[in-house]
């Protein structure tokens, strides 16, 4: 069934065409890579389904209904979270209130001790076990990243945008997000993950959606989208492909 | 025991006027008066940090409500039209303005005070044909004094709650990351415009309340933007994100000012520019958080040692 579809989106920034006329669906328990060199329209299609961004033209369904009119906050109560290119901490907050700020306000809401309870449980599942009373601002890079995710998760959404959540990390903190990541698709929610860490992305992803200059190049299987000649000319040349 | 020590000093509080002169009371109201308008401030600019210089415009809003309206009705029925009147106004304003952000929300609120000064001078003159007027009610300085201590202790409980409920949190993730507030499901622009109605509610009763006192009034005196400065002064010195942050600032501020008004009423405006910019430098969180970085670097010394 399928859960997210995007149909003919376009983005303009003015003269500029970020999204072009963009299509693709996504089943429910899917995990899909969107790939594509840096300024391909990755983070612009992510904006626009997660409402950060309107479409200029097209739409986007969850479950069958329209979201691409609706605003972030609306998107959020209908089962979209995510996390950002550049990590986006509340600083001033503690690590258990970044994650009650999403328990708090999302769609079921949850507040009190039972908030408290969760909030271990997913602090658990990043392996940010104990961590709650923490300042969010004196987390390491990798951390502020499980915080993101465990904040994402908190909202208990249905479909997870990643937009480069494993870039920046050495090879032993990769290791354990691909396996935090592999952890949460087995739990059956959706994930769409913007990456540019390819071993993730084979690990990770049963299919790719592959972007260049704003339209789609390629959709299919990973093992068959990495190796079509477009896909590899787009990223490395023609002298490669 | 934890409410009973708030308690004893609101009554201890409430028991000066019977042992003071007219000069300290007045004085007492002065603190209560900023104290009210610091802690209401605090309550939205606080976890926010969308410097507000409305202040004075909702301020003026309960003084000239209660001038006009104080012959025609019972006094607490003026007080209630004058919260009336100012939640009105300040859904509208914020319905139109809370989607500024930085520099456009502080100048927008600042000209929002002189546009209500500016609509009042003219409505004045131009239909009524009488600039000031006169407030006369059996309204004795140790009631108004009360009064304001009540107003006071209803915002600070006020205050308490919001930084314990569920939109005290919603605010401080705006204040942090709107971006991310949005994304985690909080309605930002109705959070902010219930927190910033609350707030402007309290400003419109503190100059309600304080309109017997001057007996005579005039856009000048009511609609004055130093009251703004004032008040933003004040917070920040104690800390806007302090429960007592606002009060802390507001007592030793308005005697030091009424000092200075008293004994240089020709360089009040300079100095009160030049501290302006010293609180702003040096304890941009306010004196509480100075505080409490002192002691925890004087805890991790002693730790190391």
């Amino acid at each position: 069934m399928s859960l997210l579809t995007l149909s003919n989106v376009t983005k303009r920034f003015g003269g500029l065409t970020a999204v072009n006329d963009l299509s693709f669906t996504l089943t429910a328990g899917e995990t899909v890579g969107l790939l594509g060199p840096n300024g391909s329209g990755k983070t612009t299609a992510l904006n626009m389904i997660s409402g950060y961004l309107p479409v200029t033209s097209g739409s986007i369904a969850l479950d069958g209904t329209t979201i691409s009119t609706l605003g972030p906050e609306r998107i959020a109560h209908r089962g979209v979270a995510r996390t950002f290119q550049l990590v986006r901490a509340l600083p001033s907050l503690t690590v258990g209130e970044n994650v009650l700020a999403a328990l708090a306000f999302r769609k079921d809401p949850l507040w009190g001790s039972k908030a408290e309870a969760k909030i271990e449980n997913l602090l658990a599942d990043v392996g940010l076990a104990g961590r709650q009373q923490e300042q969010a601002s004196n987390l390491t890079y990798i951390d502020l990243k499980r915080m993101e995710l465990a904040r994402a998760l908190a909202t208990e959404p249905k479909l997870l945008l990643l937009d480069e959540w494993l870039a920046g990390l050495n090879p032993t903190e990769l290791r354990a997000g691909i396996d935090l990541i592999t952890r949460l698709r087995q739990s059956g929610i959706t994930i769409l993950l913007v990456e540019h860490v390819m071993d993730a992305v084979r690990a990770l992803c049963t299919r790719c959606i592959v972007m260049n200059t704003g339209s789609r190049l390629a959709d299919g299987p990973t093992a068959d989208v990495l190796a079509d000649k477009s896909v590899i000319r787009a990223y490395l040349g023609d002298d490669h492909a | 025991m934890i409410f009973l020590i708030p308690l004893l000093a609101l009554a201890a509080l409430a028991a000066v006027p019977f042992f003071v002169g007219a000069y300290p009371l007045g004085l007492g109201i002065g603190i209560l008066g900023y104290g009210v308008l610091a802690t209401a401030w605090a309550l939205f600019s606080g976890p926010t940090r969308y410097i507000s210089l409305a202040t004075v415009a909702f301020f003026g809003i309960g003084a000239y409500t209660v001038a006009v309206l104080a012959d025609l009705m019972p006094y607490p029925l003026v007080l209630l039209c004058a919260a009336l009147i100012g939640l009105v106004v300040a859904l509208l304003v914020g319905l139109a303005t809370l989607r500024l952000a930085g520099i456009y929300f502080v100048i927008f609120t600042f000209g929002l005070a002189e546009l209500a000064r500016q609509l009042v001078t003219y409505y004045e003159v131009n239909v009524t044909r009488t600039l000031g007027r006169y407030v006369f009610l059996p309204i004795g300085p140790e009631h108004i004094y009360w009064q304001l201590l009540g107003l006071l202790a209803v915002t600070l409980a006020l205050a308490f709650w919001i930084s314990r409920a569920k939109i005290g949190l919603a605010l401080r993730v705006i204040g942090d990351d709107p971006v991310v507030a949005s994304h985690l499901g909080i309605g930002i622009t109705r959070t902010k415009l219930a927190l910033f109605s609350l707030s402007a509610v309290v400003m419109t009763l503190a100059g309600a309340i304080q309109a017997p006192r001057w007996t005579y009034i005039e856009p000048s005196i009511v609609f004055n933007p130093t009251v703004s400065f004032l008040t933003v002064i004040m917070a920040l010195l104690g800390g806007p994100n302090r429960l007592f942050g606002p009060l802390l600032g507001a007592v030793p501020l308005f005697l030091l000012f009424e000092w200075l008004s008293a004994n240089f009423p020709n360089h009040y405006s300079i100095i009160l520019g030049l501290l302006f910019i010293a609180i702003v430098f040096l304890l941009p969180n306010g004196v509480l958080a100075a505080w409490d970085k002192l002691t925890a670097r004087f805890k991790n010394n002693e730790a190391r040692a």
